[in-house]
Parts: C-alpha cells; sequence; structure tokens
C-alpha cells in the first residue's frame, strides 16, 4: 500500500516539475490574488480582523487555483485508464492528495509570509496561526481533491470545480479566519482554542469521507 | 488459464453499446473482436480489462479451476491500445519503472533491457515519451503491456501507426501469445485475423 | 384492514388531502390568531410557525437525498437517482422559503435581512449545495455517470453539514433564538403555542412527503413509458 503510494506520488512529482508549467501558473495565480488584494487596499490602515479575513481570501483562492490539476491532467492526457489499469483507486487517491497538500503547502510558505510583509504587520501568536493554517491545508487539500477527482469525470467543466468545492471548503475558510484573528490580535492566547479542535475534527470527517467515497469515482 | 465472458451489456444513455456478448478464450485459443466503427470493440476490451464496468454480465479469469480475485486481477492483464497513453513528459525508461513499480516486477532494469532489445527501442530508452514517433509510440505501449508479464493479453487495433516492420514484428509476437497467453484482440484489418483462432463479430 | 385499505384507496386519497389541506390552514389561522405571544416578544415571531418547520422539511429532503444516492451507489438503479434529485428539488424550495422568512425575520429583529450569523451561513451553505448539486448533474451527460457522481457529491456533502449545524454555532455566538433545540433542552413555548407549533411541523413535512411521492410516481411512470418505447423499437 505505502509502497504504491509512493510510486505514484514520486511520478506526479518527477511529471510536475519537469514540465513546470502547471505548478508555475499556480504559483503566478496566487501572487496575482495577493498583489488584487494588497493593491485595492493600498495605504489605508486596516483591522487585524479584516487582515484575518484578507489572509483567508487569499489562501482559498490559491487553494481553488492549484487543485484541480492533479486529476484533470490524466484526463486530458488520456492517461486516466492507464493509471486504471495498473493501480488501485486508494493508493492513487492518497498520492494525489499527498501532492495536493504538498502543493499548497509550499504555496502558503510564499503567499503568508509575503502576506505579513506586504501589509506590515506582527503576528501576536505565530505558532497559533501556523498550526490553524497548517490544519486548514490539510482540510482544504482532502476537500478539493475529491471534487477534482469528481470533476475530472464531468464532461462540461467550466467553472464546476469551484462551485463544487467552495460550500465544502467553507467552513475550514470560517474557522481559519477565526483563529488567525485571535493570533493577530491576542497576544499569549491559547494554542488549542476551540478553533483548532473544530478544524481538527472537520479534516478527519472530510478525509475520511473522501477516502471512502473515492472508490466510486474512479471506478464506472 | 481461461477467460470466460458471459452475457455482456453496457449502455450510454439509453443506447446499448454492448448487448448479450458472450464468448470463451483460452491459452492457445485466441479470439479476434471485429465490427465497424462504433460498434463497441472498444468499450468491450476495456470492460475486458476491468476499465470499464459492465451493467449486467461477468467476465470470469481463471487459472486451472480457480478464479482469480478481483482485487488481484489488474497484475494479470495487459493491454495496448489507442486511448491507453503513456505519460508524455517522463522518458521512456521513467514510464516502464513506474508500471514495475506498481505490479513489483523484479530486476525491473534487466527487463527493460531485455524488452527494449526486442521492441528495437534500446537508444531511446532515455528520451522523453513525447518526443517519440507515433511508431515508436506504439512499440513502446506494447514493452508496457508486457512489464509484468500479464497471462492476458488484450490488444486493440495491434498494428495501427506501426510501418512493415513494426507489423511483422507485432505478427511474430501475436504468434507466440497465442500460444503463450490468453489473448483477445480487435481489429478490421484482414491479415491481422489470420491470428485469431475464433472471430467474435460485434453489433450493436 | 389491508383490503379495506385497498378498496377505499380513491376515497382515502381525496380524504387524507382534504386533512393536509385544512390543517394548513388551521396553521395559517392559529399563527396568527390563536397562539398568545411569549411575554417580551413582539408579533413578528410568529415567523416562527412557518420558518422552523422550513427548515426541517429543508434537512429532511437533504437527508432522503442522501438516502437515496447511497442506494444508488449500492444497487446501480437508475430510478433512486431520479428519486434523490427529486428530494433535492423539493429541498432548494423549502430552503428558499426558510432563508426568506429568516432573513425577514432577522431584519425585523436585529435590523438587517443578513448579518452572517451561523444559522444564516449555515442555512445559505445548504443553498450552495443544492445549487452546486444541480450544476453538476447538468455537466454530465452519461446518466449513469451523472448519477454517480451526483450521488458522491450529495453523500460528501451530507458529511459536512451536521459541522455547521452543531460546531460552527458553538465556536461564534448566535443570536439566534433557539426555541426547541437549547442547552437546558428545555421547550420554551406555552402549550397553545406548542399546539400550533407541531401541527405546522406535521403539515409541512405530510406536503413535503405528498410532493415527493406525487414526484416518485411520475418518475416511474416515465420509466415505465421509457420500457414499452424499448421493447416497441
Amino acid at each position: 500500500m505505502f509502497h504504491e503510494v509512493w510510486i505514484l506520488f514520486k511520478k506526479d512529482l518527477l511529471q510536475e516539475f519537469r514540465s513546470k508549467a502547471a505548478i508555475n501558473a499556480i504559483f503566478l495565480f496566487s501572487i496575482v490574488t495577493l498583489t488584487a488584494v494588497s493593491y485595492s487596499i493600498g495605504s489605508h490602515a486596516i483591522s487585524d480582523f479584516i487582515l484575518a479575513a484578507l489572509l483567508w481570501i487569499v489562501i482559498v483562492f490559491s487553494a481553488l487555483s492549484a487543485f484541480s490539476h492533479i486529476f484533470l491532467k490524466e484526463e486530458e492526457a488520456q492517461t486516466a485508464d492507464t493509471l486504471k489499469l495498473i493501480a488501485q483507486p486508494t493508493p492513487i487517491f492518497l498520492s494525489k492528495w499527498l501532492f495536493n497538500t504538498l502543493l499548497l503547502t509550499l504555496l502558503l510558505m510564499v503567499i503568508v509570509p509575503l502576506f505579513v510583509g506586504v501589509f506590515n504587520f506582527q503576528v501576536k501568536n505565530m505558532p497559533l496561526l501556523l498550526l490553524s493554517i497548517f490544519l486548514g491545508d490539510i482540510g482544504l487539500a482532502s476537500g478539493g481533491t475529491i471534487v477534482a477527482a469528481l470533476i475530472a469525470k464531468a464532461s462540461r467543466r467550466g467553472a464546476l470545480f469551484s462551485v463544487l468545492s467552495f460550500p465544502i471548503l467553507l467552513p475550514v475558510m470560517v474557522v481559519g479566519i477565526s483563529a488567525a484573528q485571535i493570533a493577530f490580535t491576542q497576544e499569549g492566547s491559547p494554542l488549542f482554542p476551540s478553533e483548532i479542535t473544530a478544524l481538527f475534527a472537520y479534516d478527519v470527517v472530510l478525509f475520511t469521507t473522501s477516502l471512502m467515497l473515492f472508490d466510486f469515482i474512479w471506478n464506472d | 488459464m481461461k477467460l470466460q465472458v458471459n452475457n455482456l451489456y453496457k449502455r450510454y444513455n439509453r443506447r446499448y453499446i454492448l448487448k448479450d456478448i458472450s464468448f470463451t478464450a483460452a491459452r492457445g485459443q485466441s479470439i479476434a473482436l471485429t465490427g465497424p466503427n462504433g460498434s463497441g470493440k472498444t468499450t468491450l476490451i476495456k470492460v475486458l480489462s476491468q476499465i470499464v464496468r459492465p451493467d449486467k454480465g461477468e467476465v470470469h479469469f481463471s487459472i486451472g479451476d480457480t478464479v482469480i480475485p478481483r482485487e488481484e486481477l489488474n497484475r494479470h492483464i495487459g493491454l495496448v491500445g489507442p486511448y491507453l497513453q503513456l505519460y508524455q513528459e517522463l522518458t521512456a525508461y521513467e514510464n516502464l519503472i513506474f508500471i514495475a513499480g506498481l505490479r513489483r516486477v523484479d530486476n525491473a532494469g534487466d527487463r527493460i533491457k531485455k524488452l527494449a532489445a526486442e521492441v528495437g527501442l534500446e537508444k531511446h530508452m532515455h528520451r522523453a515519451v513525447h518526443t517519440y514517433s507515433s511508431g515508436m509510440k506504439q512499440r513502446l505501449k506494447y514493452m508496457f503491456a508486457l512489464m509484468g508479464d500479464p497471462d492476458y493479453l488484450f490488444v486493440d487495433e495491434p498494428t495501427s501507426n506501426l510501418d512493415k516492420a513494426g507489423i511483422a514484428w507485432v505478427y511474430r509476437l501475436l504468434a507466440r501469445w497465442k500460444k503463450e497467453k490468453v489473448l483477445v484482440f480487435a481489429t478490421n484489418d484482414e491479415p491481422d485475423l489470420e491470428f485469431a483462432d475464433k472471430v467474435v463479430s460485434v453489433v450493436s | 384492514m389491508v383490503r379495506f385499505f385497498n378498496e377505499h384507496k380513491a376515497l382515502l386519497a381525496v380524504m387524507a388531502k382534504a386533512f393536509l389541506f385544512i390543517l394548513l390552514s388551521l396553521v395559517i389561522v392559529g399563527a396568527y390568531y390563536y397562539a398568545p405571544l411569549a411575554k417580551g416578544l413582539k408579533e413578528y415571531t410568529r415567523v416562527l410557525y412557518f420558518h422552523v418547520p422550513a427548515a426541517w422539511v429543508t434537512v429532511l429532503a437533504f437527508l432522503i437525498s442522501a438516502w437515496y444516492s447511497l442506494q444508488y451507489l449500492r444497487k446501480r438503479d437508475l430510478i433512486l437517482d431520479a428519486y434523490a434529485a427529486a428530494a433535492n428539488q423539493l429541498g432548494i424550495l423549502y430552503c428558499l422559503v426558510t432563508t426568506v422568512t429568516g432573513a425577514m425575520w432577522a431584519k425585523a429583529s436585529w435590523g438587517a435581512y443578513w448579518n452572517w450569523d451561523p444559522r444564516q451561513t449555515s442555512i445559505f451553505i445548504l443553498l450552495l449545495i443544492y445549487a452546486a448539486y444541480f450544476s453538476l448533474r447538468s455537466a454530465v451527460e452519461n446518466d449513469q455517470d451523472r448519477a454517480r457522481l451526483s450521488a458522491v457529491y450529495s453523500l460528501l456533502a451530507f458529511a459536512t453539514v451536521p459541522f455547521f449545524i452543531f460546531i460552527i454555532p458553538r465556536i461564534y455566538e448566535s443570536l439566534h433564538p433557539d426555541p426547541l433545540i437549547n442547552e437546558q433542552a428545555k421547550i420554551k413555548m406555552n402549550i397553545k403555542m406548542l399546539q400550533v407549533f407541531l401541527s405546522s411541523l406535521t403539515g409541512f413535512t405530510l406536503l413535503f412527503l405528498w410532493m415527493l411521492n406525487l414526484k416518485k410516481r411520475l418518475i416511474k411512470l416515465s420509466a415505465h413509458f421509457e420500457e414499452i418505447e424499448e421493447e416497441y423499437e
């Protein structure tokens, strides 16, 4: 099982980092989102509460642009049948999920410091911010990966990915904003407020459900 | 080794693509599927190789008297077809190592060397697949299908995209496979039919 | 008993519909003239007799649709998928009623139609999920794929909805009144209010089940005709 996941994951890594087209576009898109948000605020002083919301808008938009690629590319290059022939569904889902998690983590490692730099403010509780973003990262990747698998099988895709994943990902965003607000404003606040518990619970629910449902998407 | 197909049905919306298809193939008794374009040959090949699930009917794979369980099936099946693409950005060697890893092939490097020599691609193993000509891609697909040494081989349009030498090579291969493995291929080329012990015509 | 039921099927059906009509009429009249106002509450709180039952039916429709989706994935019978879609179609209707009545009440009580109270957020998410469900359906060509994919989406959404109903309101303080589900698990209504409320709940549920049943019969009928057509071909 882990052996298969690893081989599949390695294949995706190799593929993506060889033709960097998709990855580059995804990174540029998040930078563009960040720029748009930053430019529209300009040099106005805004409250930490609004900053928290803006940060999560940038995070969620980046995630929405990043996740659908991993399954779409298999359909578009007609390699989905190849994959179906040689691998089992569960390792496929796990490897794709792993890839999306890694991709978003890398994105966040660029965006979050840039965000803090651009808006020039102090994070009062850094560990809480990082923990909430990390848990959010996993939740977004779980929901995003399963919806990506779903729309890859649809015949007319269009903006379907955003439409389908938004309601599923919104809880992560709502709780994430709340956690970021605490982290931005309260020094010495606890590391595990109820937001963290909620994020963790949601991650577990989303990941388990996705893993169980993937079989039905992948095999017709 | 035996392959038994019982009363397969498959619909797309309200149109039947496969309607009541049954046949048996065994080692040494190869099957050719013929029929006009759009008759469901490709769907049938996909159903046989477990890519598409039939609406009704069964496909049994057995060795001796034991039926191969579904989860183990995919390592017994090799497929060559125009819709089965390899990863274009990766080299041929990486593609082959990928399938070798998933099918747990021992000494993958040696096997690749041997197969590459057989299909005449040994000098091109470390080139990205998108730089291949369509004939070379077809040969590579045969290598890909043979990596795990499958017992069941399904081939859709065996000689498409191949030059004369390539066709001769495929014919040698088919002649050998029909003795060693369970072979089912879909074709509309008259000369291909020579390698079939039985012809099943697919009409929907 | 069964024989009696079979013999008088038509008559009983008419009586049931008449009963439902009378019940819902009584609820409307009762909500305005029979139920008293609890202490300190304003006239606009009477919306609760329509808002809460509609919300309940929204969730019920969602539940039933998820159930049919699960059954579809197990049995692969397209009629089950049609049932799931039918339940969702009705659900979206009730969801709209809930959202609109809620917004009206919020305007009267909180001064704004919409202020992202956790309860408003959850009903809005439900509306989004319903809408997404139908846009997914219209994006898939093959009926089996459509059934399979929308069933999966339905179940995925189903797994996330409890989070909204139970967890988010605990993190964020909601100003939404909870006449039924509150921490002390106490019912804050007097007997007359409760009578109207429970009748309304029953009436809304019956109305929904009746409409769903009509839709199911239509689906069965058209499936039947399709079969005949196929044989004819």
